[in-house]
């Protein structure tokens, strides 16, 4: 597939706005206390981040003025299911930060909040991994990831945003869990990596043709200069620039987050590393969200080999 | 927004509403399914298909399909229907084999449950899948979905397009009784494309299928294209 920057911000972003949100709600829920001028800020961030998130999912549609439509079908597509799922959750998301002077500690509306951030989560992944024929994302794994890689980067900004603030409390939670989930992360990013590297493809040029000649090549694609099938389904990326992306979002969205939190973890002034630790990731899990659409091979791309 | 809490509300809220044309479910048995049927015995790769059905569906109340740098050293548009080129076996035993391919008119078409506006309906009445241009958002997820590339994005109209069968054409009593095909089928000068109701056991469509070995595409997704191909024949010559 072509990643589209869009779904690839929309994804990463709205993922680690779910996973700050998931870090305050089970502190509430485990009587951790924040001060409410805390709590009040990370919802803010977490709202500013989930509507520019759905602001960039507009970027993917061709038609924005007619967006309201995609929740009409929520009886049978998820992703018309993750169009009322976000705003949903983005309101509750703006309740709960509205209801911080008024409520406490009561437990309701973290609880809630907690389970639309799963159901959001569920639809995401679910919009990639219910498309059976494309392999390297109809597999358990794509929610996996798509959960621990949000709560991972949820959990680091919620540790520098504790840090920042002098949360001790909070810090003495996310931080330690911030590191676990980054390496957890990273563990069922690699088995999707290693379950995709032994794929064997179902679909052959021979079951596209349905002509069974154990020799068999494309001689014409049918159109000189690209279409749609060929924009929209190619990188168009040497294998050598995939794998150093693959390289890359490993050693920027796992591997050094998690050597760096594990410093901040031991050291006392670690402001500074745990926002080195974030900056460090955005532009790693950007890269392993393209790297997610970009090895995605669509069975259809076997129609389009050879221009002439 | 009165139409789209009527949208929302679903069908029972518009129960009063002219009948449009009904919404086969997922999984429903049709009892008729429009389909074409490929002949590559016969198809001489001459593209005649190709440009009827651009000619035909270019013209039509739908509005154009894009074409973008026509006179350009690239040229690139929207099309229901391409002939690709394919060869079999090693030289000089080879074969040269030409494969029309279009929207396959699936049984169980994977792109209509994925869509979240409900643009993309297959037909009850015959079987045929549709795109509602003025409901489609643009967001190509039925196109990720369609393991077959059926589909394109019309990169003016940003809309998603297909085959329609000619659906504006089949049933058009103004025309000749003649003229109610598809424009492909009424273009190819070798008689490569049948046309007709599969479900039907007595139609020239289900009788070539069965007498020809016609099979579908990627069985192995279990879409059951309503299209089906019919397959090289070797033929010897007369002594």
């Amino acid at each position: 597939m072509n990643p589209a920057f869009s779904v690839v911000l929309f994804t990463t972003l709205a993922g680690a706005a779910q996973g700050l949100v998931v870090a305050l709600a089970l502190a509430a829920l485990c009587g951790i206390q924040a001060a409410p001028a805390f709590a009040g800020r990370v919802l803010a961030i977490a709202g500013v981040m989930l509507v520019m998130g759905l602001l960039s999912s507009f970027g993917h549609l061709g038609r924005k003025e007619r967006a309201w439509r995609a929740v009409q079908m929520w009886r049978s597509s998820w992703l018309s299911r993750e169009c009322i799922v976000l705003p949903v959750f983005i309101a509750w998301v703006a309740l709960w930060w509205f209801m911080l002077p008024l409520v406490g500690t009561q437990i309701v509306i973290p609880l809630i909040a907690l389970l639309l951030a799963a159901l959001l989560w569920l639809c995401t992944a679910k919009i990639y991994a219910c498309l059976r024929f494309i392999q390297e994302w109809a597999q358990p794994l794509t929610l996996v990831n798509f959960v621990l890689i949000g709560m991972a980067s949820g959990a680091l900004l919620a540790s520098a945003l504790a840090a920042t603030s002098n949360e001790p409390a909070l810090l003495s939670v996310t931080g330690p869990a911030a590191l676990v989930l980054t390496l957890a992360a990273w563990a069922t990013r690699a088995l999707s990596l290693r379950h995709n590297a032994a794929l064997k493809h179902r679909s052959t040029l021979q079951s596209a043709t349905g002509i069974h000649s154990t020799t068999l090549v494309q001689k014409s694609m049918g159109m000189s200069a690209g279409a749609f099938n060929t924009r929209e389904f190619f990188h168009g990326r040497t294998l050598a620039a995939l794998g150093q992306v693959k390289l890359a979002f490993q050693l920027l969205g796992f591997a050094l987050p998690a050597a760096i939190a594990a410093v901040a973890l031991a050291s006392d002034s670690s402001v500074l590393a745990w926002w080195l630790a974030v900056a460090v990731q955005a532009p790693g899990l950007l890269a392993e969200r393209w790297f997610f659409f970009a090895q995605a091979k669509h069975p259809q791309n076997l129609y389009y080999q050879v221009v002439s | 927004m009165i139409g789209w809490l009527k949208d929302v509300l679903g069908r029972h809220a518009v129960a009063a509403a002219p009948a449009v044309s009904a919404r086969a479910e997922p999984g429903e048995t049709l009892a008729k399914q429009l389909a074409l049927v490929i002949d590559l015995n016969v198809c001489v790769g001459c593209h005649a298909c190709v440009t009827s059905c651009k000619e035909w569906n270019t013209s039509g109340s739908a509005g154009a399909l894009a074409d973008q740098n026509p006179y350009g050293a690239n040229p690139t548009g929207t099309f229901f229907n391409r002939v690709q080129t394919f060869e079999a076996g090693v030289f000089p035993g080879t074969e040269t084999i030409h494969f029309p391919k279009s929207c396959l008119h699936c049984e169980d078409p994977p792109c209509v449950p994925v869509c979240p506006t409900g643009a993309s309906y297959k037909r009850k009445e015959d079987g045929i899948v549709l795109v509602d241009y003025d409901k489609c958002i643009g967001c190509k997820y039925c196109a990720w979905a369609c393991p077959y590339g059926a589909r394109e994005l019309d990169e003016e109209r940003q809309v998603m397009t297909k085959c329609t069968l000619c659906v504006d054409r089949i049933y058009d009593e103004h025309l000749p009784k003649d003229d109610r095909q598809p424009a492909c089928v009424k273009a190819c000068p070798t008689g490569a494309r049948l046309f007709g109701d599969v479900k039907d056991p007595s139609s020239e469509v289900s009788k070539a299928i069965r007498e020809r070995g016609g099979y579908a595409l990627m069985p192995e997704w279990e879409t059951q294209p309503a299209n089906q191909y019919l397959p090289r024949r070797i033929t010897k010559a007369v002594e």
